[in-house]
């Protein structure tokens, strides 16, 4: 077997026992982070209140600035525009499920193929990753937004491709990349007496994987399969720069139209509120979720 | 190198495969200031992020509550935001309620030009991490060895800079990492707000060419090489630093 093979580990042996606990929980978060391909989001409920009370202040601060008699309040603007901007919000919804969607399916085919036994595959498969991995999210969105075609002919039927397929496509390519890499690092870190003790009791390869440690790892990754999903609904507003219509293009419209500087902060602060409402929930889950599998071996 | 833009040229009328910015100078230049503009704005962003993990990871440690609630409000908020929400809220948003100045020619300028707005972002958004990696990585050394250090007639400051943090440093040096190919990556959404880095140099190359699959291909390439170069490097560096028998 060229599994790669792991060092075991003894718990709290070290040749220089002076680092105190918070050194651990240090290293623990970066190679999260790191399998995870970028920061982390964090929520908390209290930064909800946080962004509420900002909201609420900036919209205080505006509506006394501004003149009672020619301007409607900066809470009615807010309210004006809340269905265009919510509109928007729930397209960046729909691009993060399909571009989850999309990413997942192709990156678990990825990620196994990264263990692969042949050579080429898992090179080949593990350079993609790495590729994917290392460019950045905004580069991938102008590169699909380009250079893919605006609809497909296929001689018969003509398959429309509208801008906002191609962000999607563009924003499932990082979160392919990631997922390949957390459906390896799952497999990796389970003991290799699993391999061992199934091997033993003449499982094939194949059975071995699908059925004792795959369905270990389904575990083991859902809370950081989670954690991208959190951090691609943040990315969805990237979207925005190569012009799909999702949240935060309606809010630079919404604030071009009503031509109000002291709109600026209070309607920014909106975004800002419907995308901790979406994500806190998640956030608490996972957090849950970890808890839960937290898996002692 | 005139062979290599002579390559260029005559690539361009064989294949028709137009990379100006190797055989056409202005845009070579304009491809390499982009380029430095993007290695210059990580540069700064780090070193900036660097200094406000510094001081956040003190403050976090200080006495006064208001300064400990400050700066952790201000880590929450940043790492909880999209990071190009952030870059507008910042530029558009602050930037409306800055005062102005006039500059030589008479006419009205901001006091903060987009550039300084994305190191001011940026910097901040990756000094958010820093401050917890540091405060973490300062946590890590044990009070005994700052004992030790305070028995050897060390002074506090002393203690701080050449104890605590050279062992500190080691510690946090992974989650930096990250940080930083983070951060160079982020450097990508100053293209949002016209700051002349290598994507918005393309842009502009590929809107008065027309070659955007070429300087698409070229842009995806420099990237990922340069990312992979760094976490290449990074990834020697931590094993030369790592601390004996600390992590498997």
């Amino acid at each position: 077997m060229n599994r790669p093979t792991r060092k075991p580990v003894l718990e709290g042996a070290t040749d220089l026992p002076v680092l105190l606990p918070a050194a651990g929980r240090l290293a623990r978060t970066a190679t999260r982070e790191r399998a995870a391909g970028g920061p982390l989001p964090r929520l908390r409920a209290r930064h909800g209140l946080w962004l509420l009370a900002i909201l609420l202040l900036s919209a205080g601060v505006a509506e006394a600035q501004a003149d009672p008699q020619v301007k409607e309040s900066v809470v009615t603007a807010i309210f004006k525009w809340m269905p265009v901007l919510l509109q928007g919000f729930v397209f960046n919804i729909a691009i993060s499920f399909l571009a989850m969607a999309i990413g997942t399916a192709v990156g678990a085919a990825l990620g196994l193929m990264q263990i692969s036994l042949l050579p080429p595959v898992r090179f080949g498969s593990w350079f993609i990753t790495q590729f994917f991995r290392n460019a950045p999210w905004l580069v991938l969105l102008f590169f699909c937004m380009f250079l893919l075609p605006f609809e497909f002919d296929l001689g018969f039927v003509v398959i429309p491709f509208p801008d906002w397929v191609k962000a999607t496509i563009g924003l499932a390519l990082p979160v392919m990349a990631n997922v390949s890499e957390i459906v390896r690092g799952a497999v990796v870190s389970l003991p290799s007496g699993q391999w061992e003790a199934a091997e033993s009791l003449a499982f094939s390869r194949r059975q071995t994987l699908w059925e004792i440690i795959l369905p270990q790892c389904v575990k083991r990754m859902l809370p950081p399969w989670m954690n991208l999903y959190a951090i691609l609904t943040m990315a969805t507003v990237l979207a925005s720069i190569v012009g799909v219509s999702e949240m935060m293009t309606q809010t630079g419209r919404a604030l071009a139209a009503e031509n109000r500087p002291e709109l600026l902060i209070p309607f920014y602060s909106f975004v800002l509120v419907c995308f901790f409402a979406y994500c806190y929930p998640i956030a608490l889950w996972t957090r849950r979720l970890e808890r839960r599998y937290q898996v002692k071996l | 190198m005139e062979a290599v833009y002579d390559w260029a040229r005559v690539l361009y009328q064989d294949t028709g495969i137009n990379l100006t910015f190797i055989y056409d100078s202005y845009d070579r230049d304009r491809l390499i200031d982009g380029f430095l503009m993007t290695v210059w704005l990580s540069v700064i962003c780090l070193v900036l992020s660097v200094v406000i993990g510094i001081i956040g990871a003190w403050a976090q440690g200080a006495r006064s509550r208001a300064l400990r609630w400050l700066v952790a409000g201000y880590i929450e908020f940043f790492r909880n935001t999209p990071p190009l929400v952030q870059l507008y809220f910042f530029y558009f948003a602050l930037g409306s309620i800055m005062p102005t100045t006039t500059n030589r020619f008479g006419l009205e300028e901001p006091l903060l030009n987009n550039f300084a707005w994305a190191v001011i972002s940026l910097s901040f958004f990756a000094g958010a991490f820093n401050v917890e990696i540091f405060r973490s990585g300062i946590e890590a050394v044990p009070e005994s060895t700052k004992e030790a250090a305070e028995a050897l007639g060390y002074t506090r400051l002393q203690t701080y800079l050449e104890i605590v943090l050279p062992l500190a440093f080691r510690v946090c040096l992974p989650a930096l990492n990250n940080n930083l190919v983070n951060l160079v990556k982020t450097t990508t959404l100053a293209y949002a707000i016209a700051v002349p880095e290598m994507l918005y140099q393309a842009n502009q190359i590929w809107s008065d060419s027309v070659n955007v699959p070429e300087m698409m291909t070229f842009l995806l390439i420099a990237y990922v090489f340069l990312v992979g170069v760094l976490v290449w490097g990074m990834h020697r560096w931590e094993r030369s630093m790592r601390l004996p028998g600390f992590g498997s």
